[in-house]
């Protein structure tokens, strides 16, 4: 078959198009990864030298002092990535066990209320009261400002995740669930001895989106954990230092650095790398778990 | 309705026998789909009360578009002031500019979205270095991945009037530095960049998969017959590719009036007031109404405005999917 690719011969316009398709390509992923490197080449140069000529991919004068300062007083970033790191192990646990038994059941199509119940969540997607009365109901009825269940709850399961878990479980066949049913086993049973084991994949895919929707939460946590608690997610904590002055003056104090001397840039980069640069470690053998789970999302059948 | 006669007919018990089903039968017969179906019903327990509470409790809340919410007052002593709001928007014209804003920046991501997504799924079929395929979308799906604090970090790396890599590069060749975030004209241009630069490559795949889907031996008879590189994409890949374009275009018309809160807050900053004018969507609106303003009832105007405008245009949308390609509609 290769053999039989390269014999035919490469015409001009294939070469014109794969020059091109190599270079748009290219260039493309390099803009689509440079951009990080910029923030990774500013945490390490010196604040006199960004003065100077500003952000660089490259430190025309390397300092790691933005680590030092970052790192002397590591206590808020700690606490904020073990409440990130909880919220995120917990959340897509019992979010994922959530998820799948719902798209599990949607999809029996011997169950009765399975077009009602899955139009009943669909339709949130087309209708919502908006952020006001959801703000008032998580902060005012339920009470939950300022407690972790107010990031963690809302997170837990989305319309989106549910119908892809319904397109996973449809390429098992129902056969499977009869013969069992015949065995006599329950509908529970069935779906966490027989059914669990087969869909890994697919949990492997969701997991990971709703572990990602945790690890980057920063939007539930500014709505409901006011500044009074010490911990917060992660990503509200880099929120924090990049734009606001507190920080600052709190690590000037906590370091014994003249507020003057602080390296204001090259510290919010430098907290960028510590609060981001783990995880980005990780996503290239993650990523084929996404692509699975988009082009089985999207052959909506 | 349907369905409960459906249900009892299925039943082969009393409902079976009797020639006029009782009222006191169908009940019965109710019940006994109820038992019989429990187990699946228990399991999506859970989820049915997590939107009960998150999705659907709120909904009652959009009463507060048509009072005037006073805090201490509380939402039912409040004074109920019709569509005073609403008329206020209107008069103001900051609904029209909301309204335009959220979809002239969503119609931006979706058309050149999708072209730059197709480009890409296109070229790497072409590709032959499997490598080279491999590292490249791997960096490419990179900042799918991060935070959109991150993003907005990144940004400010890029655009800051002091420090940015735009301005040192413009002084380098000697030009005048721009104040980019005083300048609400070069807005649209840097949301959409950053929005096809974080979205493409995860939107790529769905293109990618499909070109993969094309059958092999239609490409090589085309080539065998002397197609050579452009005319394979422009007559074959690009037509292949039409369907799922429309599709994936219809859906996303369906949501053309919900706006990315956390792309649009992050980039331009919490209360950067002098941007508005081209920054302002729905989602920033609403949250600073709720934050900042502390005025809840004109928020919550504008979110009933956006679900039920919105709801119509999801109608269309698919009315239209529904022509087009009846499988794929949602409804």
């Amino acid at each position: 078959m290769s053999a039989q690719r390269t014999a035919i011969k490469v015409d001009g316009s294939t070469l014109l198009v794969r020059i091109f398709g190599y270079g748009f390509i290219g260039a493309f992923a390099l803009a689509c990864f440079l951009p990080f490197m910029l923030v990774v080449g500013t945490s390490f140069t010196s604040e006199s030298s960004i003065a100077r000529h500003g952000f660089n991919i490259w430190p025309r004068v390397f300092s790691t002092f933005a680590y030092k300062i970052v790192f002397e007083n590591p206590d808020l970033i700690i606490g904020s990535y073990w409440v990130t790191i909880g919220i995120t192990v917990v959340g897509t646990a019992v979010g994922l066990f959530i998820v799948a038994m719902t798209g599990y059941a949607l999809q029996r199509p011997d169950f009765h209320y399975r077009n009602r119940i899955s139009f009943f969540i669909y339709f949130t997607t087309l209708f919502s009261g908006g952020l006001v009365p959801f703000y008032l109901l998580v902060n005012q009825y339920l009470a939950l400002k300022d407690n972790y269940l107010a990031v963690l709850l809302p997170g837990l399961l989305s319309p989106f995740l549910i119908i892809m878990m319904k397109s996973f479980v449809r390429s098992i066949p129902h056969a499977i669930t009869e013969s069992a049913k015949i065995d006599g086993a329950g509908d529970f049973t069935i779906f966490l001895r027989l059914i669990l084991p087969m869909t890994t994949p697919a949990l492997a895919t969701i997991g990971l989106f709703i572990a990602i929707g945790y690890w980057n939460e920063w939007y539930n946590a500014m709505l409901f954990l006011s500044p009074d608690m010490k911990y917060r997610t992660l990503q509200l904590f880099l929120y924090g230092v990049v734009t606001s002055a507190d920080f600052v003056k709190n690590s000037s104090a906590a370091s014994n650095v003249d507020l003057r001397d602080l390296p204001l840039e090259s510290m919010k980069m430098a907290t960028a790398v510590v609060a981001t640069g783990p995880v980005i470690l990780l996503y290239p053998l993650v990523q084929r778990f996404f692509i699975q789970g988009i082009t089985v999302g999207a052959v909506k059948g | 309705m349907n369905v409960s006669t459906a249900a009892a007919a299925n039943d082969p018990g009393p409902a079976a026998g009797t020639a006029m089903p009782a009222p006191k039968t169908k009940r019965r017969a109710t019940l006994r789909t109820l038992l019989a179906n429990r187990t699946l019903l228990l399991m999506c327990l859970p989820a049915i009360a997590f939107f009960l509470i998150f999705s659907y409790l709120p909904m009652p809340g959009l009463y507060l578009a048509f009072i005037q919410y006073n805090y201490t007052a509380g939402i039912f002593k409040s004074p109920f002031v019709w569509w005073d709001n609403f008329r206020f928007l209107v008069m103001t014209g900051d609904l029209w500019r909301l309204t335009f804003n959220t979809i002239a920046y969503n119609v931006m991501f979706i058309l050149l979205g999708n072209a730059l997504q197709i480009t890409i799924a296109i070229f790497l079929n072409e590709l032959r270095s499997k490598w080279f395929k491999k590292v490249s979308q791997s960096l490419m799906f990179l900042p799918y991945f991060i935070s959109f604090v991150l993003i907005g970090l990144i940004a400010y790396n890029i655009l800051s009037y002091d420090y940015g890599l735009l301005n040192g590069f413009l002084k380098m060749i000697g030009a005048d530095p721009v104040k980019t975030y005083s300048n609400p004209h070069l807005w649209p241009f840097i949301i959409v960049i950053t929005y096809l630069w974080q979205s493409t490559g995860y939107g790529s795949i769905v293109y990618f998969a499909a070109v993969m889907g094309l059958d092999s031996e239609i490409v090589e008879a085309a080539e065998i017959d002397g197609a050579n590189a452009i005319q394979r994409i422009r007559y074959i890949i690009l037509p292949w590719l039409k369907p799922t374009f429309i599709i994936l275009l219809l859906f996303s018309l369906g949501g053309v009036l919900r706006g990315n809160f956390g792309l649009f807050y992050n980039l331009v900053g919490a209360n950067n007031s002098s941007l508005y004018a081209t920054t302002d969507i729905i989602e920033t609106y609403v949250f600073r109404s709720l934050m900042t303003n502390f005025n809840f009832s004109m928020g919550s105007a504008v979110s009933l405005y956006q679900s039920v405008f919105g709801f119509f245009v999801v109608l269309s949308a698919n009315w239209l999917v529904k022509r087009v390609s009846p499988d794929n509609s949602l409804f």
